[in-house]
């Protein structure tokens, strides 16, 4: 049976299993004199009838549609005499198996891969017939055994409420597989890429070439793999945005603050907000075909040689993409501070601005500063921009107007194709993105501290 | 009585620091006004952009909601298609082609010798040949009749009527002088015209400029959306449930709390990372699939939602759990009969702006190969696909100049999008928020 199909059954098994355990519980409270001699409402027992039904069952759909791919391509392979020893070529031998077996193969096959094929075939058949008899054998005798459960006395809603909570706890902790996930995927494949390429050239390394020869005379095709030059770049690009960010946002944050009436605030805080909503890509589109020719038209007027992708347009750009980001994050803060404070500065004579800058700016420093810090790990992880306005060449240069390249950009074009995970160049997006992900948590973290830390005072 | 016009004298003293007041003040004020002007200029300056980025990309996208066609008599003779019949085999084998290019020739018969032909015959876009199969198709009884018919345009055609042709500015350097003379010829005789580009919104991708639509990509990050809403909300709601209501003050909690809190600050390209190592690599579902594509959203929205439904929950008010619980019912009970639907709007609300999130998304979608070619508008959530923005991203990497007008066009499609999303929020949020 096809496994949507046999999904579509095990939901009608769940919906007839509460239906089955709503009336066998009314019929049991019949006996005993009504529905008030039942230890739970009867529809509990009906959830507690459909949820053993249905639970286990949907459990072991889930794990077997997860594993059943993987072992059936072992068992597959492990047919095979010859195997290749790379994973990439045990994946291309794979795919031919799978093609031959769907009837699209070209070319003659051998019969090592014909019976492969054979056997690909019969275990997929074996395994859906397999999966639906154990499913179901599964769903009705969990769920005719919680129908037997059912008494007078039984407590249904404490058994549901306890499932329940032990699925909302379930929900809750994907936050942390997802974190767990991210660290393995990365870590896994890192600790690979430095078997092949020792830390120390990595994160010191002058060079960035990740091209790898085919042959071994090919030319210009080294493979270096310092990524010094790529983290300088994202240093450049993000300085220059935190430069147009943190001034605009956080004036225009205090200006709409303290200053403005409420109609100018009603009306420009929106449109500083489309800005945050505006999707990357959009503004990798505005960076590359607007403000980068724009920013070679005039250092070529003021007699400046400026690359058509540079760092400068990829960073102004992405400043302006930060700037709701800082001035949100500030106006939070800025507004926190007690009214008395700025009372205090202002009958002892000071006018509005010394009052922001001398106690407001202070008392708000560590929330702004929280909030310049997340900001900055936002600029050094996006990627839509520099990818589409920062261009590909890792140059070592300290010059705004020259072509710089990011981490995101080398994970992006090195992942986005062909992919060998065997291969040090795929390997090495891994190895960038592992830093990537450290270097923004512990920004965060450190961000999250300050801010938090902060709020204590005031509260 | 003493006067109160009058003060006490003042001492030396006094009136140096009352003299140095006077002093700085001037200074103070300019200070103060610059201030200020500081603060109008961030403001405006933000604003200016925002006018300026939204009427830089209506500038150049508007274009492409028309597109040029160009009005020809086809002859649909038997001879020339080389068939006798109109059957789906027969239509397949036909010369389509034949008959454009005499219908071509025989309005600028003008056009002589091998060069000229060709570019006579690239006016109208490769695609003609299959509007005329279609026509064919529907009405076979025009077999051997004559026709007058629209055909789409070149987009280099297409481009120099939107950006030339009217005020005559330059020259179009992809365009010779006698194709030049050719589109001014049909301009003035009517037989070059701007309609509708209902090609923009019917069909999938396309290396031809003018046969380019971005059906596919909509579609695609329909399917996209919809993984990501099916998982994200059941999940990021019941997750917010238990940290709000359940979970026991102790390490285990906070260490998810904080997990949270950071995973809303990692990049998205790392969420791209672990779709492509665990999904794809791991798992072996489908590459370029919404299916992953959604699983991948799913976890990169999550902590937003799970953050926003908090913040509902939070609103609710404790004399409603309180009344809850005293008139008996148990705290599952009292949190799903009572809190979660007073908690509604806000988690929506919440809900919506995750999705927008997701939906204006490239990067992560990249690295697990939704940047695949697709011109087939994907049926299911295991077919390879594309998304909106990867289809903004891949159309500004094309150089034909056509491009940038639809690219721009499909960013306002977008953006239109997006901006409807979010006004729903925001409505929603006014409409059935309860202040407590």
């Amino acid at each position: 049976m096809q496994t949507s199909t046999l999904f579509a059954l095990l939901l009608l098994l769940t919906l007839v299993a509460y239906g089955s355990g709503f009336s066998r519980a009314l019929g049991a409270a019949r006996k005993g004199g009504g529905v008030r001699n039942l230890a739970s409402l009867p529809n509990y027992y009906g959830m507690h009838t459909a949820l053993w039904c249905g639970l286990p069952a949907l459990l072991l759909l889930g794990v077997w549609l997860v594993c059943d791919d993987s072992i059936i391509r072992a068992l597959v392979l492990g047919r095979i005499a010859e195997r290749p020893d790379t994973l990439a070529g045990q994946h291309l031998l794979y795919t031919q198996i799978q093609n031959l077996a769907a009837g699209s193969l070209i070319g003659q096959p051998t019969p090592e891969l014909q019976a492969a094929a054979a056997y690909l075939l019969s275990l997929r058949n074996g395994g859906q017939i397999l999966q639906t008899v154990l499913v179901l054998i599964l769903s009705v005798g969990f769920g005719s055994y919680a129908l037997l459960r059912i008494r007078p006395e039984f407590r249904a809603r404490e058994q549901v409420e306890k499932v329940l909570r032990k699925l909302l706890l379930a929900c809750a902790c994907a936050a942390i597989l997802t974190t767990v996930g991210i660290l393995l995927s990365v870590l896994f494949e890192s600790l690979r890429f430095f078997r092949q390429i020792p830390v120390t050239e990595f994160l010191f390394g002058l060079h960035w070439s990740p091209q790898m020869a085919l042959r071994a005379d090919q030319v210009g095709s080294s493979g270096a793999f310092g990524a010094v030059p790529l983290f300088t770049g994202t240093l450049m690009v993000s300085a220059i945005a935190m430069l147009v960010a943190v001034p605009i946002g956080l004036m225009s944050a205090i200006y709409l603050a303290e200053y403005a009436s409420r109609r100018v605030r009603a009306l420009a805080k929106p449109v500083l907000e489309i800005l945050a909503g505006i999707p990357t890509v959009v503004y990798g589109f505005f960076a590359a075909l607007t403000v980068a020719p724009f920013v070679r038209d005039t250092a070529a007027a003021m007699g400046i040689a400026a690359s058509s992708e540079s760092a400068l347009a990829a960073g102004l750009v992405m400043g302006v993409m930060i700037i709701p980001f800082v001035s949100s994050l500030s106006d939070d803060v800025i507004n926190a501070v007690p009214q008395s404070l700025r009372d205090g500065a202002l009958g002892l004579g000071s006018t509005k601005s010394e009052t922001i800058r001398k106690v407001v700016f202070p008392a708000a420093l560590p929330g702004i500063v929280g909030g310049v810090l997340l900001a900055v790990s936002r600029a050094i992880g996006e990627t839509m921009i520099v990818v589409m306005a920062a261009g590909l060449a890792a140059n070592l240069t300290a010059n705004p107007l020259q072509s710089v390249t990011t981490v995101t950009v080398q994970i992006v074009t090195l992942l986005v194709g062909d992919q060998e995970f065997d291969s040090p160049k795929t390997l090495a997006a891994f190895a960038l993105g592992l830093m990537l992900f450290l270097s923004t948590l512990i920004l965060n973290f450190i961000a999250l501290h300050v801010v938090k830390k902060y709020r204590e005072q005031y509260d | 009585m003493t006067n109160p016009t009058s003060p006490a004298p003042l001492t030396d003293k006094q009136s140096q620091v009352r003299e140095r007041i006077a002093q700085r003040l001037g200074s103070r004020h300019r200070k103060e006004t610059m201030f200020r002007l500081m603060g109008i200029m961030s403001v405006t300056f933000g604003v200016l952009v925002v006018l300026v980025l939204f009427t830089d990309i209506i500038g150049k996208g508007h274009g492409a909601f028309v597109q040029s066609a160009i009005e020809l008599e086809v002859d649909y003779d038997p001879q020339v298609l080389g068939i006798d019949s109109v059957s789906p085999e027969t239509l397949a084998l036909a010369n389509f082609d034949a008959v454009i290019r005499r219908a071509l020739q025989a309005r600028f018969p003008d056009a002589v010798g091998r060069n000229n032909r060709r570019a006579l015959f690239s006016l109208v876009s490769s695609s003609a040949p299959y509007e005329l199969q279609q026509q064919l198709q529907e009405n076979p009884q025009l077999l051997g009749q004559k026709q007058i018919l629209w055909f789409t345009a070149d987009d280099d055609v297409d481009t120099y009527v939107k950006l030339f042709a009217d005020n005559k500015r330059g020259h179009f350097e992809r365009l010779s002088e006698q194709k030049v003379a050719w589109i001014q010829q049909l301009l003035d005789s009517g037989e070059l015209k701007k309609r509708f580009n209902t090609t923009f919104f019917t069909n999938g991708d396309s290396r031809e400029p003018e046969q380019a639509g971005i059906r596919a990509a909509l579609v695609g990050s329909l399917l996209t959306l919809l993984v990501t809403l099916a998982l994200s909300f059941p999940i990021g709601v019941s997750a917010a449930i238990y940290l709000e209501e359940f979970a026991p003050k102790n390490r285990w909690t906070d260490i998810i709390e904080v997990n949270i809190n950071n995973l809303a600050a990692v990049p998205s390209i790392v969420f791209g990372l672990l779709g492509l190592a665990i999904f794809i690599n791991f798992f072996q579902l489908p590459r370029s699939a919404p299916l992953v594509g959604g699983l991948v959203l799913t976890l990169m929205t999550l902590p937003t939602i799970i953050i926003s439904s908090r913040a509902a929950l939070k609103a609710v008010p404790p004399s409603i759990r309180e009344a809850a619980l005293g008139m008996g019912a148990s705290r599952m009970q009292t949190v799903l009969h009572h809190v979660l639907p007073l908690a509604m709007p806000g988690m929506l609300t919440g809900a919506i702006i995750g999705m927008a999130q997701a939906l204006g998304e490239t990067a992560p979608l990249l690295m697990v190969g939704m940047v695949a070619f697709i011109v087939d508008v994907p049926g299911s959530i295991t077919d390879p696909s594309t998304v909106l923005p990867v289809q903004i991203f891949l159309w500004a990497d094309s150089p034909e100049r056509a491009f940038v007008e639809r690219t721009s066009a499909a960013i306002m499609v977008l953006l239109s999008v997006l901006i409807l999303m979010n006004t729903s929020a925001v409505w929603l949020r006014k409409k059935l928020e309860r202040r407590w």
